[in-house]
């Protein structure tokens, strides 16, 4: 359309400009090289992800002619338009608004836990505050803590982030904007707590909150003392994107690798051994890869009753979301266990047994890109006598904390290898990380298994990329298979109700809750509205793929080892106990309000 | 209605309502059917007359005999003397505060005199839920002429001329609103009605529905034929029972007589009404937020542009006028714009109407051209203060308007002159205060409402205007400090400015306003800790005149925290450190001895 | 979990809620209307029967939640008996609506927003009725009162009791 193309040319300080119609102030001004300061706003560019309620005012502009300040956030530009970002009358109004924001915050940054990390401290900072001329009553409300999630909403601003993200991206709809006025603060029907709420603890909501207010449930302190504890083994795997996410956090550029550092820093930090998720991963794509071939199989001869699609089920906000939503659908998900609980499983059996020690005494610890695990390990179906197989889920954040908390200079360390046998993995292993990499990793190891002839090639790119949803047709030698690929629960919705009404044309189907898949998790380092870091995230997890010897799970050469010795084979009755799982219907309904 | 010898109109207006003048009309009724002369006079429940303080109000045609404050039990005497005797009841005829004499012809009385009622033109004269009587006075004609031979570009130019500007608040010239609608494109477009009057102390909205409710359906059908809309929704306040059930019972005739719904008149025109309920968010009076709540949201706004004549209601061009704005629509049509535009002043034509209420003779409902100056307005129309106190101010607009004083008595009413002295026009609420009104208070009154009705979504309307409520409690409570009235200043300076709707832009005018015209009372509340109106008790004291006390000991006993002592027949003293000026000791002084300093 | 939690709205009252939900075509935009016809009936809208409205209308509980507390019209809370309203307008507040609403409290010794524990009364404020004219107004039900003065409150409440 030739309007797309339509230039106008407006005044931004002392720049003149021309800027393509639809261009809002904000990104008119950032192309002459002045930053004006937002709040709330936030964009992830390329994932069609705003939030722009225009609610914060920090970005208001003067704009010549008009009787108020506009926020440049929402405003476009328009053609002969005088802007002025930095007037005596917008830096006062800025700065009045930002006391009064503050106003109703609690001053505890010194002991807050995003301090350091903070979009409000740092803006007040920006924005020159040295006194709060505005005091008065203060909002405050009950904490509210989850197995995930933390709701301090004492320490909310109203930015409507994570309103946003639980309702149009993820379409949980766990959070509103609830009351109005002084009042209004976003939180879930009835302000109950959020266990009593449809929350997936995806974490989305945490990933993009500015301030405190919504922050992990931290667990390194009680991971510091088992690691002090002499009596106790304790083992550490880590999941495939936080090695890609990790270095954010020592200010290493966005998608460095930080791999080798990180198993040094865990070495360091007195763990017994270091294992990598990864393994469990080329275990998942063994148990999962056989499911779906035997329903394939199946639905190929003309079988009526096997249940197409199938679908993923390593990512536990996915799990809880179609628990919580879906209850007529349990029987589609693959029964396999993720990762995390997989190894967890496999470490406090076969690798216990190996090394002679007692259940009790063996903890594990998982380093996760994700909040939703912390929920995840403390399900029932995972625990044996009330012993979990996966002890603590700490997130990429809460590592990296404890990283500088024990003294360890992150950026001298030599880098270091997983120990065996569970952490040698494949590359189809690490791109579980990244939206498209588990069906990748399955295609590379089905179509093996399926054809009996060797692979024609590794990289799929067709199934890889940030949209949210993709799909692609896999040639099975002559067997076209159709797989579709949704990452956010938005587009996850989108396919279950397809799949409701019988309209789902896929025979598999890849399922990861978060944007971007695990590199965007809701553990992951901050990425503040940036979301070219998402993007380099991902490119690393693909260079770890290439750079890997093996790259297909069932090449991997413990994992052979571990069905020989252990399993036997891939959905043996053994590996159904220890490697599937069953789901629960947990639609969420709500008792007498009384007690809110 | 010229079938009848006599038309008794009895006003069926809430404020009348609530005097039982249902009652009266029924007991009308029977005492015509007694005498059997129901056949030759009609008694019609009309709309508001405008004139409340004086409620219930009676009207007999054609004689124009205009009774006040009747009561259900005057039926008898109305109907023995007036319809039968042909002589008037005098003690229910209006009797002139100034002239000390009966008034019985409406056209006479003050506060009709300088009346021009334009958008009221049928409250009052018709019963609104018999659609004939709103024909038989040209309702629905302008709707016809149109239909049959202008354009909708005809249409919106008449408007354009005419100078017609909105009368919900903002002004905005509504031909150049429906050309906008007009212009963009759409497979559906909305027409939308504004009826969630909010302003407390305003009932300018609600008096037309009850009053008149076909000339805004029959408005909206002309909006939808200039702009090409089939749909038309009003957004009504769920607390408006009698509005609600004046418009149902208006669109059923409508549509029964082929006025909305399909094929309008035979002209290929579809158009129709549906009902949509506010439920008491005074930010819904902002178009995008009254949107949103008619989406089934909250109702907070959005950021303008885009407006809603280019993206409304579920995204479709919408046109939001208010009811007031579409009164006048088919009068402009009928007259023709050179005779709207005649009436007013420069930039702004016309009439406005306003509910004059307060500390004020003659509270009520009426319209006056623009151009009418606030003395007008109070003295004339309004009658002048009640019980003949000193006017102390007018707050114009709502609760987002200023409150003018003395000096601006004489400013001709229009929207800009309005908004030059520091209020608005707003929807046209007029609250008249007197000399026992502190105006610091009055300004935290009207910060207690938005500080309420804010809907929370942006930061400085959120927080800002509960600090500013905060400092003004401060400085009643004598607890203020000078640096208190720089930081009020400011905040409210930022508030305008930031804000992201007309609410928060509008919430900080009555303290600038206040500072700007009695700035002596917040000086005085901080400096002296006084309250010259008496109203702030934290700077009051009880005090016992001594040559009045004889010592009865009555107020001693009342005081609840024994801070009275005093001998038998001795003058009585109150102690000040214990004194929770509850007030109590002055009920109980027969002897006019607890006087408030 | 999930399981015990018992819903304790009867057979006909979510046979009400699904006929008014069906009566607006199930659709959303129409939420607040759903909501005005569901108060009337129940006389407020506790968190049960906005969770069916939730299910019914397929949108999530938290958003319906939203827009109750958004408006002031709704209530979580039962009403009174006999629901008493003081106007606190403009018109009013300049006519003492301050100290007719302060020998309510008093008298009923209740805050604005409460019920009596006897379920009798409850007391609230609203926003202009358009009753100017009888400043100060005060509605008892339906009943409207007009030119109350602090000393007519006993009288009223007699007429009630």
């Amino acid at each position: 359309m030739a309007e797309n193309k339509e230039m106008i040319s407006l005044t931004i300080d002392k720049h003149q400009l021309e800027v393509p119609k639809g261009t809002t102030v904000l990104d008119a001004a950032k192309l002459v090289g002045i930053d004006i300061p937002t709040l709330c706003h936030m964009k992830l560019h390329n994932m069609g992800i705003e939030n722009k309620p225009a609610g914060c005012r920090i970005c208001v502009v003067e704009v010549q002619g008009r009787r108020n300040l506009a926020p440049s956030c929402a405003t476009e530009a328009t053609d002969g338009m005088v802007i002025k970002t930095n007037s005596m009358r917008v830096l006062n109004a800025r700065q009045t608004v930002m006391e009064l924001i503050l106003s109703d915050h609690p001053a505890d940054c010194l002991t807050c836990v995003k301090s350091g990390d903070c979009e409000l401290q740092s803006m007040a900072h920006r924005l020159g505050v040295r006194e709060i001329r505005y005091q008065g009553e203060q909002s405050c409300y009950r904490e509210d803590f989850s197995p995930s999630i933390i709701r301090d909403m004492d320490k909310c601003i109203m930015c409507r982030r994570c309103e946003m993200m639980c309702n149009e991206v993820q379409t949980v709809g766990a959070l509103s904007g609830v009351h109005r006025g002084f009042n209004a603060v976003v939180s879930p029907a009835f302000e109950m707590d959020l266990v009593n709420s449809v929350c997936t603890y995806c974490g989305q909501c945490v990933a993009v909150c500015p301030t405190g207010a919504l922050t992990e449930v931290n667990h390194t302190n009680e991971v510091i003392k088992l690691l002090a504890d002499p009596t106790k083994t304790v083992i550490v795997q880590t999941a495939p994107a936080v090695r890609a996410a990790l270095g954010e956090e020592f200010d290493k550029e966005p998608g460095t690798l930080v791999t080798g550092k990180m198993v040094a820093a865990l070495r360091e930090l007195g763990f017994d051994y270091v294992f990598d998720t990864d393994f469990a991963a080329d275990l998942t794509i063994m148990e999962e890869g056989t499911e779906l071939l035997g329903r394939l199989n199946k639905y190929l001869s003309g079988d009526k009753e096997v249940k197409m699609p199938i679908l993923t089920s390593c990512c536990p906000a996915w799990v809880n979301f179609f628990e919580k939503q879906f209850p007529d659908l349990l029987d589609i998900p693959s029964t396999a266990r993720s990762p995390q609980q997989m190894f967890g499983s496999i470490a406090k059996t076969y690798f216990a047994d190996k090394i002679g020690v007692k259940r009790e005494d063996l903890i594990v610890v998982s380093i996760m890109p994700c909040l939703a695990k912390k929920y995840e390990c403390q399900r029932d179906e995972f625990k044996v006598d009330g012993d979990p197989d996966v002890n603590f889920a700490l997130s990429t954040r809460e590592l990296a904390a404890l990283i500088k908390h024990a003294n360890i200079d992150f950026d001298s360390l030599h880098e270091e290898d997983f120990d065996r046998p569970l952490g040698e993995s494949s590359g189809a292993g690490v791109i579980f990380g990244a939206t498209g990499g588990v069906i990748e990793a399955a295609v590379r190891t089905a179509y093996e298994l399926h054809t009996g002839k060797p692979l024609p090639k590794l990289d799929y790119t067709e199934l890889r990329g940030l949209e949210g949803f993709r799909q692609a047709v896999i040639d099975f030698d002559g067997t076209p298979i159709s797989i579709g690929i949704a990452h956010g629960l938005g587009n996850a919705r989108k396919l279950l109700e397809c799949i409701r009404e019988n309209k789902c044309v896929y025979h598999a189907i890849e399922i990861m809750s978060c944007p971007g898949g695990c590199i965007g998790g809701g553990g992951q380092p901050l990425h503040h509205g940036h979301s070219e870091i998402l993007k380099a995230r991902m490119e690393a997890i693909y260079r770890e793929d290439a750079g890997k010897p093996i790259r297909k799970s069932h090449e991997n050469p413990y994992i052979t080892k571990l069905y020989e010795e252990f399993l036997g084979a891939p959905l043996s009755k053994k590996a159904h106990h220890l490697l599937h799982t069953n789901y629960f219907d947990r639609k969420i309904k709500f008792e007498d309000s009384k007690e809110c | 209605m010229a079938d009848y010898k006599y038309d008794i109109l009895v006003c069926g207006g809430t404020g009348c309502r609530a005097t039982e003048s249902e009652l009266l009309v029924s007991n009308l009724k029977a005492e015509l059917k007694t005498l059997q002369l129901d056949s030759e006079v009609q008694v019609v429940s009309t709309g508001c007359f405008g004139f409340c303080e004086k409620g219930p109000i009676v009207k007999i045609m054609p004689d124009n005999t205009f009774y006040t404050q009747v009561n259900a039990s005057d039926a008898a005497e109305i109907v023995s003397e007036h319809i039968v005797k042909g002589r008037k009841v005098n003690r229910l005829l209006y009797l002139d505060p100034v002239e000390n004499k009966n008034v019985a012809d409406s056209k006479n009385m003050d506060f009709y005199k300088k009346q021009l009622r334009v958008a009221l033109r049928n409250c009052g004269f018709i019963n609104p839920e018999n659609i004939e009587e709103s024909i038989a006075r040209d309702g629905y004609s302008a709707l016809g002429t149109i239909l049959q031979s202008i354009t909708p570009e005809g249409v919106i130019d008449i408007l354009k001329k005419s100078g017609l500007r909105g009368r919900g608040g903002g002004g905005f010239p509504t031909g150049i609103k429906w050309e906008m609608a007009r212009k963009n494109n759409a497979d559906q477009k909305y027409v939308v009605c504004n009826a969630d009057e909010g302003d407390p102390g305003a009932f300018m909205d609600r008096s037309i529905l009850e009053g008149d409710p076909h000339s805004v359906l029959e408005a909206m059908a002309i909006c939808g034929y200039c702009i090409g809309a089939t749909k038309g929704l009003i957004y009504i306040r769920a607390e408006y029972p009698l509005a609600i059930k004046r418009l149902k019972v208006a669109i059923g005739q409508a549509r029964e007589y082929g006025l909305l719904g399909k094929n309008i008149l035979d002209f290929g025109f579809d158009f129709d009404v549906e009902l949509r309920y506010g439920a008491g968010a005074f930010v819904c009076g902002e178009e995008t937020s009254l949107i949103h709540s008619m989406e089934g949201k909250r109702g907070e706004p959005t950021v303008k542009p885009p407006f809603p004549a280019e993206s409304g209601f579920m995204n479709k061009p919408t046109i939001v006028n208010n009811v007031e704005t579409y009164a006048n629509i088919p009068v402009i049509i009928n007259k023709g714009a050179d005779w709207f535009a005649s009436i007013g002043t420069e930039k702004s034509k016309g009439t406005k109407v306003f509910a004059l209420a307060g500390k004020i003779n003659n509270v009520g409902l009426i319209e006056v051209p623009m151009g009418t100056t606030l003395r007008e307005v109070i003295f004339e129309i309004g009658g002048g203060i009640k019980n003949g106190k000193k006017f102390k101010a007018v707050q114009t607009g709502g609760p987002s308007g200023g409150c003018l004083t003395e000096k601006h008595l004489d400013i001709p009413i229009d929207f800009d002159n309005l908004i030059a002295a520091g209020s608005m026009m707003g929807s046209g609420g007029m609250i008249v205060m007197d000399e026992d009104d502190c105006m610091v208070s009055m300004a935290k009154f009207f910060l207690e409402f938005t500080v309420e009705e804010s809907c929370g979504k942006c930061a400085p309307c959120r927080i800002g205007n509960k600090r500013l409520f905060e400092i003004l409690t401060k400085i009643t409570d004598g607890k203020g400090v000078k640096q208190d009235l720089t930081d009020l200043r400011n905040l409210c300076n930022v508030i305008k400015d930031t804000s992201l709707c007309g609410l928060g832009q509008t919430s900080p005018n009555p303290i600038l306003s206040t500072m700007e015209n009695f700035w002596h009372e917040y000086v005085d509340h901080i400096e002296n800790h006084k309250c010259e109106a008496a109203h702030c008790r934290a700077l009051m004291k009880y005090e016992i005149d001594e040559e009045n006390c004889i010592g009865c000991t009555a107020c001693a006993r009342a005081c609840p925290v024994a801070a009275i002592t005093g001998s038998k027949k001795m003058p009585h003293i109150i102690n000040q450190a214990i004194c929770i000026k509850c007030g109590a000791c002055m009920e109980k002084c027969k002897f006019n001895a607890v006087i408030l300093k | 979990m999930a399981d015990n939690i018992t819903i304790k709205l009867k057979k006909e009252d979510n046979e009400f809620i699904e006929k008014v939900c069906a009566s607006f075509n199930y659709s959303k935009t129409e939420l607040i209307n759903v909501l005005h016809q569901v108060q009337e009936h129940f006389g407020y809208l506790p968190a049960e029967v906005q969770e069916k409205i939730a299910s019914e209308l397929k949108m999530s509980v938290a958003k319906v939640f939203g827009v109750v507390t958004f408006y002031s019209f709704f209530t979580m809370l039962p009403k009174g008996e006999f629901p008493i309203s003081i106007c606190t307008g403009t018109a009013c507040y300049v006519r003492g609506a301050e100290k007719v609403l302060d020998e309510f409290r008093k008298q009923l010794n209740i805050e604005v927003g409460q019920t009596t524990p006897d379920g009798k009364f409850s007391l609230g404020c609203l926003r202009c009725v358009g009753a100017c004219g009888l400043a100060p107004v005060v509605m008892v039900g339906e009943k409207t009162f007009g030119r109350v003065s602090a000393d007519k409150v006993e009288e009223i409440l007699a007429e009630f009791r």
